[in-house]
């Protein structure tokens, strides 16, 4: 009897331990790609990183603005197509949703939630490129909105409902219709959560590659114009790690750093607003 | 029934203000949300019509033997997907195989034994391992991982288990080894996050009936709290799993993008996503590009039938919350 | 300005039934509230007098399932008419509800004017001395005339509501419905609020729900209990209180049951 006490406790012990060495390994890898990322790039990050354009290959130098301009076009473009439709369906689906399309419309979000985002690439190819006959920065914001668009509904759902239903009755019996009370009273008190899923909504598609491929292509060149071919970070770092040359390599290292940098500003920026502020959430 | 006059009923005062209109506003702001809430919908039927469109002359062309053969001949005309559909699935299934352990440990470990304070730290961190980019995944993964695999994991599995057929041939890198542990470390972060909510989500009466018998603390956990979350843990998985089969860029970078089945977890091998990437720009030909077209309209019917599986699963532990759609 | 009670029948009901699907919750009620009047509702919990009060102002039809028959007039006009805008209507019938709800994004001016607003812009000047009307009428300005721009979550649970009361006196309704309004105050926050009743019914016609039978005896003129969803007796509250007619009525006011 004695022998299994000591057994189970054993056991318990051992468990104890391991659950703790596995969640140690998780962080772990964490810091790794982290530490390699600044092991590896801090040293490029220069003047000319930040402001030149590509040198042509065998030369060394240049930098990546156009790649830098051209995600900060691409993600803003795409954030200005998916956020009001993707906070308008989550304010749907919080208001209205308790019907049967509502069912479906959550449904397809947590669907297409999971959906690769090469396929929604090749989708905006044959919907925007292959109509148009060119590449276009424009196709990749909409290829990245398309990703947004299901993220945002939920959270903006899941964070209206939050708001006490007191307030909503409150707002309605003070002679509100309700599409003020849903926009001013419960969408505003609810503002800081909504703001916070579409910072991460934005830091997750400012990283994304895979739709950028076959729509805003990328481009050597600087470039402003979004019926144009355009480079994005996630680009030029797939091109440059996958390529033969150190430079490239060195470079590629870099402008992870900086696409990593600023997923990280984003991600710890929502987190930040959520505390700061009153009201809903966690 | 009850009617009781209490005074004298004199004439009401006289109408000062309006009672009657309509509100056409709030008509207007259902109307215009509506809208915005069917786009969800119709893209998704979009999706379906336009990859199903591009895809046909590849469907009426091969028919089932699309799925099952392995020449992938572009001069030729000729197109089987299996290599591909087998490059998915195994490395999908191998980096579900590592990623479990990895992630119910931490979701343990977070829900069960972790003192308070590093509760919010750790579940930080490990979320925001998916908020590294994919090609800063595979960035990472060929100037670090893989060397990494070729000094200290290659050799001791070899010398362990190097008589099976899944340890043949010569390691060169790219491998389906490289392509399932970087899969595995990116959706570790999706299904520590949703086993967390589901274990939370498990009521403390269960917890306390086990310790109050007097079980032990990972007794309890092993035997009354996983055993009632079970639903949605499996959905966990099969979430994971969903985002593995779809998972492109870091696995282009590193699975070796060859055409073939081997058994060999060290040989290269080919993912439908992967092949998208690589081959898109270069299909020249309609049949080429259609081919092309059926393998994402593949992926995407795979992801949408494991994903909505997942979903039911989840939904099933914890109804109706968006369970890990707040993963980062 | 204040006229005084003078018989004239500002609001009545019906025979109003108020049904959540199939099941009415409220059966049949016909009730005459006169101007300048405070008529308290009690009866236990669970026996309609909330979904009762909602009913006045067509607050009832948003709940799951909600609806009425039967008639409920404001100045003679049935608010449950087709081309009645409820939304117009509420803004003719103020509420205030069990606990304190000031909107936690805006500041206890924005609070107070929010009623004035969704009314259509007026100038600022008459948008400052309805605010400061109101709030004294709740009885708040002296308290917060310095902090109008301060968050409304600052304030202490009574003053939560007695902003509550000013807000929903903004718009200048005609009738006032509460709803156990000091269910979550404290005693001070309790007294003051029925004060205000007290002054308030000199401009408003009041319709309060209570579970509380010394706070009804206080401050009403008239009182209907209701038991499961019937309106067993209405009546005079001091006659009500001390000659009930029907036994369930004496049985509740004594302590019977509920």
């Amino acid at each position: 009897m004695n022998a299994r006490r000591l057994r189970r406790r054993l056991v318990n012990g051992t468990m104890t331990a391991l659950v703790g060495a596995l969640s140690f390994v998780a962080v772990l890898a964490l810091v790794l790609i982290l530490g390699h990322l600044v092991a590896k790039g801090a040293s490029s990050l220069d003047w000319n990183f930040f402001t030149k354009n590509p040198v042509p290959t065998g030369e060394t130098g240049g930098g990546v603005a156009h790649a830098i301009v051209g995600s900060g076009i691409i993600v803003g473009l795409a954030a200005l197509i998916g956020l009001p439709i993707g906070i308008g369906t989550g304010l749907y689906l919080a208001e209205y949703g308790s019907g049967r399309l509502g069912w479906v419309v959550r449904f397809v979000a947590d669907v297409l939630n999971g959906t690769p985002s090469i396929v929604v690439g090749i989708f905006v190819w044959t919907w925007l490129v292959r109509p148009m006959g060119h590449f276009s920065a424009f196709a990749g914001s909409v290829a990245l909105a398309i990703l947004m668009v299901p993220m945002i509904a939920r959270t903006t759902e899941e964070l209206v409902r939050l708001v006490p239903h007191s307030l909503r009755e409150a707002a309605l019996a003070l002679g509100y219709p309700r599409w003020r009370t849903s926009l001013r009273i419960v969408a505003r008190t609810a503002l800081a959560g909504i703001l916070t899923g579409c910072l991460v909504a934005v830091a997750r598609i400012a990283g994304e590659t895979a739709p950028l491929l076959f729509t805003a292509l990328g481009n050597v060149n600087f470039n402003t114009h979004i019926g144009e071919p355009m480079e994005a970070l996630s680009l030029q770092i797939f091109q440059y790690a996958t390529g033969p040359f150190d430079e490239w390599h060195r470079l590629a290292w870099a402008s992870a750093l900086v696409l990593m940098g600023l997923v990280l500003v984003l991600a710890i920026l929502a987190r930040w607003v959520l505390r700061s502020r009153h009201g809903a959430a966690r | 029934m009850t009617t009781v006059p209490l005074e004298p009923v004199a004439a009401p005062d006289t109408r000062w203000r309006v009672l009657r209109g309509r509100n056409a506003s709030d008509r207007l702001y259902r109307g215009a949300l509506t809208a915005l809430a069917l786009m969800l919908p119709l893209l998704l039927v979009a999706f379906l019509g336009e990859l199903g469109t591009s895809a046909w002359p590849a469907i009426r062309h091969f028919g089932v033997r699309f799925l099952v053969t392995s020449v992938w001949d572009p001069v030729a005309e000729v197109y089987g997907a299996a290599p591909m559909i087998f490059g998915t699935l195994a490395s999908s299934f191998l980096a579900v195989l590592i990623a479990v352990p990895l992630a119910l440990g931490v979701a343990i470990y977070l829900t069960e034994f972790s003192p308070k304070w590093v509760r919010q730290p750790i579940a930080f961190l490990v979320e925001l391992l998916a908020a590294i980019p994919s090609v800063v995944y595979g960035l990472w993964g060929i100037f670090v991982l893989i060397p990494f695999l070729r000094t200290y994991v290659v050799p001791p599995l070899r010398a362990l288990f190097g008589w099976t057929p899944f340890l043949s041939g010569v390691f060169y890198g790219s491998s389906l080894l490289a392509g399932s542990v970087i899969l595995a470390i990116m959706i570790l972060p999706y299904i520590a996050a949703v086993s967390r909510e589901v274990l939370l989500a498990v009521p403390a009466s269960q917890r306390e009936a086990a310790l109050g018998m007097g079980a032990t603390r990972w007794e309890a956990v092993w035997t009354a709290v996983v055993p009632y979350g079970r639903a949605g843990l499996i959905g966990a998985v099969i979430l994971g799993m969903g985002r593995a089969l779809g998972e492109t860029m870091a696995v282009t970078m590193l699975i070796g993008n060859r055409h073939d089945i081997s058994l060999s977890v060290l040989q290269p091998a080919y993912t439908m996503a992967a092949a998208i990437a690589n081959e898109f720009s270069e299909a020249t030909t309609n049949l080429y590009l259609s081919a092309l077209f059926e393998v994402g309209l593949i992926l995407f019917v795979v992801t949408v039938a494991v994903n909505a599986l997942a979903r039911l699963l989840i939904w099933r532990v914890a109804r109706g919350t968006a369970v890990g759609s707040r993963a980062l | 300005m204040a006229p005084p009670a003078d018989g004239r029948v500002r609001l009545e009901t019906q025979r109003l039934t108020a049904l959540y699907g199939r099941r009415a919750a409220v059966k049949d009620v016909s009730i005459l509230f006169p101007t300048h009047t405070v008529t308290a509702v009690i009866g236990p919990s669970g026996c309609g007098k909330s979904t009762f009060l909602r009913c006045l102002n067509r607050m009832h039809e948003l709940a799951e399932g909600g609806w009425v028959t039967g008639k409920v007039l404001l100045d003679g006009e049935d608010i449950y008419d087709r081309d009645v805008d409820p939304i117009q209507l509420r803004r003719r019938v103020g509420m205030v509800f069990q606990r304190p709800t000031p909107f936690p994004t805006m500041t206890i001016y924005d609070n107070v004017a929010a009623g004035l607003r969704v009314n259509g812009r007026r100038p600022r000047a008459q948008l400052d001395a309805a605010v400061e009307t109101a709030l004294r009428r709740a009885a708040l300005w002296d308290e917060v005339k310095d902090r109008l721009r301060h968050s409304a979550l600052a304030l202490s649970g009574g003053q939560q509501q007695r902003l509550c009361v000013a807000r929903a006196l903004a718009p200048e309704p005609e009738v006032l419905l509460l709803d156990e309004p000091t269910a979550s105050l404290d005693p001070t926050g309790t007294q003051r609020i029925e004060e205000l009743c007290h002054e308030l019914k000199a401009r408003y016609t009041i319709v309060i729900v209570t579970h509380n039978l010394q706070q009804a005896a206080r401050i009403s003129d008239y009182t209907a209990f209701f038991y499961l969803g019937d309106l067993i007796e209405l009546g005079r509250t001091e006659q009500l209180f001390t000659k009930p007619s029907k036994e369930q009525t004496e049985a509740y006011i004594t302590g019977r049951f509920g």
